[in-house]
């Protein structure tokens, strides 16, 4: 429950942060939400020396639609995800996510651009990012770089952020108007990190899939593409053996750890019918 | 020990001040300086919902926040419901509908509600459960505080509304 000692700054700009973060190195860590990391410091998980609030600094905030593009700063909350008429209307496979993750009160706090950072593979976003083609802005000393999000989850807990980097926007090409999109989470209770969970992104071209996006979520030490059943899937018809076909290709990519959710066999067939229940709902929402 | 912080808040409507390591939880300012002891600690994992509290129009897991993270806050607890002696609506629907027996989920629910019924005047069973998840009771079994939502918000509606327990029915309201 007791953090130990740190010491706090609050930057009130984002080339602040970025100097604090050079200034103090490895002993720092950027606070955003703080629903991940204070619970770790209060394990004594982490035990930074330096925390850096980015809550004061302006325009980490909002959600707009930009060209083809959704950005959506990182300090954007998960219930402002949820509440967003923008992403309601154009990306609902977010606001689907978003009303999976954790409760209301940590909806109020915790953040899109923490929850990716964090690199948990527990978390929700990183797959659901990883199917909407997303891509992330890192600020950093010598400015900023975009790097898609299928380059960015490296290991658990391991990023291409670099030390000195914050990551400051999320882009999301604005799926095509009839894409139909599920997150089938499967979960011991209210809160809790999946046991297994897909997120699916499928535009139909009349009868067959014109493209399809699969995310895995909780199953290998990142959140993955399911690359394979992608490939399998594409120009085919979903009925329930190519779907069938589909989730034996995500079973075979999974790499999940045993815990108290179940062991590696139970996991990866959970993840085989989430992945059957997400492109089933994802055709149904489809147009064709 | 690091370095005290001064951090200057407004809790239930009085301007606050207090001198904390920035390593203190803002429950714990709460209780232990503020004396505001109706928030509650129920676990360290930040799931329980009991340090409940409501910030600039959220409700937050006090036992998740720090204190310094509060500056320039509004804050609102348990404590600051009633006015003037009168019970918020809230509060006597938790009583008309048994919504509580030990009490000690009680004050975090409560804040819990008084947001969740802003945010969505009339909400269905449903909608109830899911937005009040991130609150756990070993109690009641959820059946009569649901009721109790219900209650409170048809009477913030300004609906006529009973108890639908058959001993407080009747009772004046």
């Amino acid at each position: 429950m007791i953090p130990r000692p740190f010491e706090y700054h609050a930057p009130r700009s984002l080339p602040d942060a970025i100097g604090l973060l050079s200034r103090l190195g490895d002993e720092a860590k950027l606070l955003a939400g703080g629903h991940s990391l204070l619970p770790m410091m209060k394990l004594r998980f982490a035990q930074p020396g330096h925390l850096i609030d980015l809550a004061g600094i302006p325009g980490l905030k909002g959600i707009r639609e930009v060209g083809g593009e959704i950005r959506i700063g990182a300090m954007t909350t998960e219930n402002e995800l949820i509440w967003s008429e923008l992403l309601q209307q154009k990306c609902p496979l977010l606001v689907e996510g978003a009303r999976l993750i954790s409760d209301p009160q940590v909806r109020y706090k915790g953040t899109l651009g923490g929850d990716i950072s964090h690199g948990d593979p527990g978390n929700d976003h990183p797959a659901l990012m990883l199917a909407l083609g997303a891509a992330f802005v890192l600020a950093g000393p010598s400015g900023e770089r975009i790097v898609p999000a299928g380059e960015f989850f490296l290991g658990t807990y391991y990023t291409a952020l670099e030390p000195t980097e914050i990551l400051t926007e999320v882009r999301i090409p604005t799926p095509a108007p009839g894409a139909g999109h599920c997150y089938s989470k499967l979960k011991r209770k209210t809160g809790d990190f999946a046991t297994a969970a897909a997120a699916v992104l499928l535009r139909m071209d009349g009868a067959a899939v014109g493209s399809v996006s699969i995310a895995l979520t909780n199953l290998a030490p990142t959140a993955f593409r399911a690359q394979a059943a992608e490939a399998f899937l594409a120009g085919k018809e979903l009925d329930d053996r190519t779907i069938a076909q589909a989730a034996e290709l995500v079973m075979a990519a999974c790499d999940p750890v045993a815990d108290l959710r179940g062991d590696i066999q139970y996991k990866t067939a959970m993840a085989g019918v989430m992945t059957e229940r997400a492109l089933r709902a994802a055709h149904a929402r489809a147009a064709r | 020990m690091s370095k005290k912080t001064l951090v200057s808040f407004t809790l239930n409507g009085k301007a606050t001040d207090v001198a904390v390591e920035p390593r203190e939880l803002l429950i714990h300012t709460l209780r232990e300086r503020c004396q505001h002891t109706g928030p509650h600690i129920g676990c360290e994992t930040s799931h329980c919902g009991a340090c409940t509290v409501d910030i600039d129009g959220m409700s937050v897991k006090s036992c998740t926040m720090l204190t310094v993270q509060a500056e320039g806050s509004e804050i609102l607890t348990v404590e600051g419901l009633a006015q003037g002696g009168e019970l918020h609506a809230i509060q006597e629907a938790f009583m008309q509908e048994h919504g509580l027996q030990c009490g000690f989920c009680t004050p975090g629910m409560i804040t819990r509600v008084y947001r969740l019924l802003q945010e969505i005047p009339d909400p269905s069973e449903e909608e109830i459960r899911y937005w009040i998840a991130g609150n756990l009771c070993r109690c009641t079994g959820y059946q009569n505080i649901v009721k109790a939502v219900q209650h409170a918000a048809k009477k913030l509606r300004g609906e006529a509304v009973q108890s639908s327990h058959a001993l407080m029915a009747g009772v004046a309201n």
